[in-house]
Order: C-alpha cells, then structure tokens, then sequence
C-alpha cells in the first residue's frame, strides 16, 4: 500500500468514524431549527454556520455523511449481488440464455435511469419517514444499478465457462449448480469486488444528483444530495466557503474510493 | 421683473425640453424567460407572449397598475347597460396602427368577432363567455361601437385591458400594433427586438411623444442564474420578477439596485384531501373532513416564521383567499390567523384527539401522521414544508415531507387523489374573483380540496357556490363586493386552503433606468413603459 493509498484510508476511516459519533460530535441535532439564525456564517455555537431554516450545517453535514456513506455501499452491495447472480449465470450457461440476459441488461443500460429513478419514487406510497425514505433511495439505486456491472461479471464468467479447470470439474462429474457456487463464483470474486467498490461513489453521486433534484432523502433528514443542494445557486454564491465543506468531502470521499479501487483492481 | 417673467419661463421650458430630450431614447433591455408562443394578442396565453402583448398591443380600457382603477386609452369614455350585458365605447380619434392605417370602430368591431370566434378558441375571449349565443357587436359610428354578450359579464369593462386592438384593414394583420413598440425582428431562441411606434398616440404632459425609449431588446434566457449574472453586469437593465435569495444577494452588493414592493396577490397554501373516494384511509378522510382539525393545523402553523424565515422577511403571512395588495377585493374585516398551539390542541380535542406522550391520537387510538407533497426544485416550498413539519410536531402530529416531480404530483392531485395533503402556490394575474371561478364553485375543476362534485358536499360549499354565482351575475359592485366578501370569511372559518403566506413582489432595477415605479401587479416594473427613460450616457451607448 503506497503513501497515498494509505492517506486515502485514513481519510476515509476518519470521515466514517466522525460520522459514525455524529451523536457525540455535533452541536445539535441535524433536524433542529435554530430560527432567529437562519443564514449564520460560522460562529462558535455553529462551527459551519446554519443553513436557511437555521439548522447547524455541522450537525447536517456528519449525519448526512453517515447516511451517504453507509447506505452507498449497501447499494454497492446489492447492485453487486444482483450483477453477481444475472450476470454470473448468463455467462456461465452461455448461448440462447447469455444472448437474452444480455440483450435484457443492454435494455436495461439504455433506460435513461434518472428519470427510471424519478418514475419509481413517484410511485412509492407516500406516507413513509425519512428513515425509510432514505433506504428506499439507496435500495432503488441498488436495484437498478446492476446492468453495467452484470455485463462485466458475464464476461468473466463466460471466459471460465471454456477454462481447463472448469472442464476438469466438469469431467469429474460435478453438477451444475456445485461448479457455479463452488467453482466459478468464488473465481469471479475479483470482478465482484471490483464493481462493488466502483459502484459505492456512483451511487453516492447518483443519490447527490437526486437530492439536487429534490427527490432523494425525505426531510428533515440529511444527506450529501441535500446538502448539495445550497450550492445549486451559484450565479449568486458570494464567497460563503463554508457552505462547501459537503462539496468537498464527496471530492476526498470519491477520490479516496478511487485510489482504493485501482489497489483492489491490480490486487484482482 | 415682469417683463423677465416670459424670458424666465421660456428658459425653464427649454430646460424641460434639453433634460427630455438628454433622457430619451436608447435601448432597454431585459430578458423573456421563454419563447414567445405566440405574437397574435388573441391567442396569448404564456408569460413571454404577454410580454410581448402589453408592450405592444393597444387597449381600450387600462386598469393602471399602481392604482388598480380603470383608465380609458383607445376609448375615451366607456358606458356599461344595466343588465351589465352591454358596453358602448367612445372611440379616440385620430389614432393610428404602427404601419400608418387609421384606428376606427370596424377595429374594434373585427377584434371581438375574431376574439369570441369559438373556432380561434381565444384565452382571451374565454374571459367574455356568458350564457349561450352570439356576441352582437353594433357599429354606431366610425368612433362608437356597441358590444352586447347573451348573458351578464361581471366586471365587464376591466377585462379590457387584455384585449389589443387589431387592425381590420392592415396587410400586416397582427403586426400592425397601437401600443407603444411594435415588433422590428425576433430570431428564434435568442431575442425579440421591439422598435417605437412612431404614430402611438400619447404624448407627456409638454407635448412630446411617447414613449421616451427607442427600443426594446428582450433576450430569451431561461436560465435564472445566467440572467442574474448578465443583470450583474449591466448587461441587461431589469428583472421583472426574481426570488427572495436572488433579491438578497443583489441587494447585498448594490441596495440600490433592488426593489420590494410589498405582498404581491401571489399565495402559497396547503390543503387537505377531503375526496371522500381517494386511497387514502377512511379515518384520515375524516380528520381531513374535520373543519376542528383544518382550522388547528392552521393555527398551529407559524406564519411569520415562514415569511421571515422561508423567505428571508420577503413575504407576508396571509390572512385568507386574497391578498391584501388586490385594493378592490381584498377583505379588510379578515383577522390574521394568530399562532396558538393551546388554541389548536383545544380545537383537536372537541373531536376526541388526545396528546398521549407527545404523539397525537384520534379517538380510536390511530397516531396523527400524514404526508404533506410538494413539487421538487421549490426551495421555499421545500422550507415551508419542513417549518410546517417541525411546527405540527409541537402538537404531537408526524408529518412527512414528500417532492414530487410536478406531472407526478398534478396526476395525484387530480386524477388518483393519491395523496393526503399539498402544499402549491396560487399565481393570480388578475384582480376579479371572477377568474377563480373555477378554484371556488365545488364543480370547479382546480376546487383542489375535493374537485368536480356533482353537488356540494357541504353547506359551507354550497353556500360559496351560490356566493360566486351571485357575484359572477351582478352588475353592481357593492353586491359583488358583499358577496364575494362573505365567500372570504367562510373559507377563513373552513380552511379548506390554509394560506400561508403572500410572496413580496420583488424586482432588480438597473441605476440606469428612470421614471420606474415598481408595484405589486404584472408587468411590476415595466407597467408605465411609455414613460421609463435610460440615463443619457447609457442611452447614447444603445442607439
């Protein structure tokens, strides 16, 4: 692990950890309204100034961290099983079934998703907390975030499917399901990994795009979409740089993820 | 000194006629937030393509922004029958369309055919429509005409002011204007360019023709931000209408060049569902159905919150159906809703709900909690929504916030009724109840709380239907006045719309413009345009 390999861990285990005691750290709770000091730049009481209703941007921004961070990669998780087992199977059985799975997942990548995303919400009952909001969000964004990844793993699972270990297995008598769960996931694992760590800061952007939007985390619950959200005027942003803090954290998040994921990758 | 007496007045004369002629001319410029939909005044029903119409078009009758009274214009002197069927026009003489033609009654005569024509399906003549039958329009002379419709029209002479008189014998059809400019050129997403009418009829009190402005130059900018930024930099001289963040952030840098002129008769309000067959729990329906439950959920709002908070101070907490910046309909009797939370609880309790442990129950025992929908991408609803959220919390009520892409939410509110309650603004553009017509009567399709009923539900309802309708045929505007008063103070006593707050009218005014005077009715800061002036260095700059 290199020096920047390493910065990036720490870094991220220490935004984890400080959202993790967003309890301990921050000023006040994340929903309360401070309302005779809306708009207040930095003061000791509010280390990052409140936001419009007056809420502690501090506060907003460790449990909106939490969220981010936590859901973000059990949507990875989910989107990574779903391409696991669509993918793994098309690739491995191959002919007629690869070619459907695969016409099946071009449909789906050709889905313009955000507005499949805005579609879904609209249809979700209404009468739902925030908590459930937010895991609504990131379990849509998993559900409809396996086909690029699918593609990858039927890939490295058809190229299995013809390997001499797997003929071997084969020849020995094994059956079908023993060599797909025994044999061919467990050396797809590499590629799993892989997508699963490219996936935590796509889906971590995608609910920041949705929260810009207006459609991601319900009220008053915080997340990094909805904090992103007071940085949507910029025509008439007027050197507040403490309004960036959140914009920077999903720039060190994001990137840290992405020198994690190339040490994974060549790992793989 | 006597005999100086001529010499002096005729120096403060030329003075007069220096300082005009150093003010006049010059190109104004702002932005239209859309394409034009349309150039023909009859077929107007978008904001750009009004724009266009009130900068252009010449009416008969004007209703003067700041005052709100009707002035004559292109007719000198108007006389309505007492059946309110009727109005006969005095004509201006010696008027003419921007391409020379003479203005006559046959003008005015063709207008009204083409306008009440059902083929042309005319936005504006919607306005006129009464009872069935034909409109007679009854030519008297080259300069009076008669207009008689099959039914009584309330407010008949103030509609008017939307009608531009269109030529009836110009080749240039539509293009042939009375108004102030006329359209010189328009490119297709990128401007309308408006050139002075050199025959527009008025002139200022010495004598010199108006308007004082040689151009307009509207730009097609849809992106708020961008237009911002170009009004930043002089490049544009006004926004006729921005937000309270914007306001604030301009008036930061420049006071001066930031305008408030008070409540405007925009409103935002929440309702709740009363659709008796919505998918919605039946005892939900019945909370919603409760006037006990609307009125303590209105009380328990904290309006001068959500103005001073929401809307950093620019808007004012709204007393009922009509703001008070409408000087004609606006209910002075009307009471500010007081914030009381003891009050509310005790309203909840006469329906059998009880506070237990913070949380409020009905009396079966189900927890008050409901969603409140809004349309994504509105911040100021967005921080309303989540005011109100926290303000009901204190009465034990869980409220979820829930955006919505708008289609998502107009399909919910008016087809499935799928949701509980909505929180939506109301943009009036014009003064008379008439045009809410369709807001009020419980048939009414935007009766938004339970729309399009066979008959009223309610006896409050069907009392505001016979209200509307008494207005809506009266001729005399005390009874018109009364009765629409009366609806006021019932939905002030029902709260099936539980107004929050009236928006300020907010504008940004370059330095460089003079004789602005921003008011509180559309178009806020070009309303007296004939009369606006750019400062002599800008104007010598546009030429």
């Amino acid at each position: 692990m290199n020096k920047l390999r390493r910065l990036s861990f720490a870094l991220l285990l220490a935004i984890v950890l400080a959202s993790l005691g967003a309890d301990f750290l921050a000023p006040a709770g994340y929903a309360t309204q401070f309302r005779e000091t809306p708009n207040s730049p930095p003061t000791r009481a509010h280390l990052l100034g409140t936001d419009a209703l007056g809420r502690d941007r501090l506060a907003r921004t460790l449990y909106g961290t939490r969220v981010s961070l936590l859901l973000a990669p059990a949507a990875a998780l989910l989107s990574t099983l779903l391409a696991g087992m669509i993918g793994g199977f098309a690739g491995y059985v191959g002919g007629a079934w690869q070619k459907a799975s695969m016409a099946f997942t071009d449909l789906f990548l050709s889905l313009p998703w955000l507005f499949l995303l805005i579609t879904v919400r609209a249809l979700l009952p209404l009468n739902v907390s925030p908590t459930a909001s937010v895991m609504v969000t990131f379990a849509l964004l998993g559900i409809l975030g396996w086909a690029a990844s699918a593609r990858v793993v039927c890939a490295g699972a058809a190229g299995m499917r013809d390997s001499e270990f797997v003929l071997l297995a084969r020849a020995s008598g094994i059956g079908r399901a023993r060599l797909l769960f025994i044999h061919i996931l467990p050396n797809l694992k590499p590629v799993l990994l892989a997508q699963f760590w490219l996936s935590i800061p796509i889906f971590i952007l995608a609910e920041a795009n949705l929260g810009i939007l207006g459609l991601g985390v319900a009220e008053p619950l915080p997340s990094w979409g909805s904090l992103l959200r007071e940085l949507e005027d910029l025509a008439t942003f007027s050197g507040e740089f403490w309004k960036l803090v959140p914009l920077a954290l999903l720039v060190v998040v994001v990137t840290s993820f992405q020198f994690l994921i190339s040490h994974n990758e060549v790992s793989a | 000194m006597m005999r100086r007496t001529p010499l002096i007045r005729l120096a403060i004369i030329l003075l007069i006629a220096v300082s005009s002629l150093a003010q006049a001319g010059g190109e104004l410029r702002f932005c239209l937030r859309s394409e034009p939909k349309t150039f023909n005044p009859l077929l107007v029903a978008d904001d750009a393509s009004e724009t266009i119409r009130y900068l252009t078009g010449g009416v008969l009758i004007r209703v003067n922004r700041l005052t709100q009274a009707a002035e004559p214009e292109l007719a000198t002197s108007w006389k309505l029958s007492k059946d309110g069927r009727s109005i006969t026009f005095t004509l201006r003489d010696k008027a003419f369309f921007s391409d020379g033609t003479p203005f006559t009654a046959e003008d005015v005569a063709t207008t009204v055919r083409q306008m009440m024509d059902p083929q042309l399906h005319s936005p504006t003549g919607d306005a006129f429509r009464s009872g069935t039958g034909d409109v007679a329009v009854q030519v008297l002379a080259p300069n009076r005409v008669t207009i008689t419709f099959p039914a009584g029209v309330a407010g008949l002479d103030r509609q008017f002011d939307q009608v531009a008189i269109m030529s009836a014998k110009s080749p240039k059809k539509e293009m042939a204007v009375l108004g102030p400019f006329y359209v010189a050129d328009y490119k297709a997403g990128s401007y309308v360019l408006l050139r002075r009418n050199p025959n527009y009829w008025k002139k200022d009190t010495n004598g010199r023709q108006l308007p004082y402005l040689d151009g307009i130059r509207l730009d097609i900018q849809s992106n708020r931000d961008i237009e911002a930024l170009r009004f930043r930099r002089g490049e544009i001289d006004l926004i006729n209408s921005i937000d309270a963040e914007y306001y604030d952030r301009i008036g930061e840098a420049s006071p001066a060049l930031v305008r408030d002129a008070g409540p405007s008769l925009d409103s935002e309000q929440m309702w709740f569902n009363q659709v008796e067959k919505a998918p919605i729990p039946g005892y939900r329906i019945a909370w919603f159905r409760s006037r006990n439950f609307r009125r303590a959920v209105s009380e328990a709002i904290n309006r001068d919150d959500l103005a001073r908070v929401a809307f950093s101070s620019h808007a004012k907490p709204a007393m009922g159906p009509v703001s008070p910046a409408n000087k004609i309909w606006f209910n002075a009797k009307l009471k500010p809703i007081a914030y009381n939370t003891a009050s509310a609880l005790q309203r909840l309790q006469k329906d059998g709900f009880r506070l237990d442990k913070g949380v409020l129950r009905d009396k079966d025992g189900h927890q008050v909690e409901f969603s409140i929908v809004t349309n994504s991408g509105n911040k100021y609803r967005e921080r309303m929504a989540t005011m109100i959220q926290q303000d009901l919390g204190k009465i034990g009520m869980k409220v979820n916030v829930v955006t919505l892409d708008f289609p998502s939410l107009i399909e919910r509110m008016t087809e499935s009724f799928n949701y509980e309650a909505a929180l939506l603004g109301l943009t009036n553009v014009d003064l008379d109840p008439n045009a809410q017509m369709t807001v009020w009567l419980s048939s009414g399709d935007n009766h938004q709380w339970n729309p399009r009923q066979k008959s009223p539900e309610t006896s409050w309802e069907a009392e505001i239907d016979r209200l509307m309708r008494e207005q809506a045929s009266a001729v005399d505007f005390p009874v018109r006045k009364a009765a629409f008063d009366r609806v006021q103070e019932i939905v002030a006593d029902q709260a099936p719309f539980i107004y929050l707050v009236n928006k300020n009218a907010l504008s940004a005014i370059s330095t460089a413009l003079q004789g602005e005077v921003p008011v509180v009715l559309r178009p806020q800061t070009y309303w007296n345009i004939e009369r606006l002036t750019l400062k002599a260095e800008i104007a010598k700059t546009r030429q």
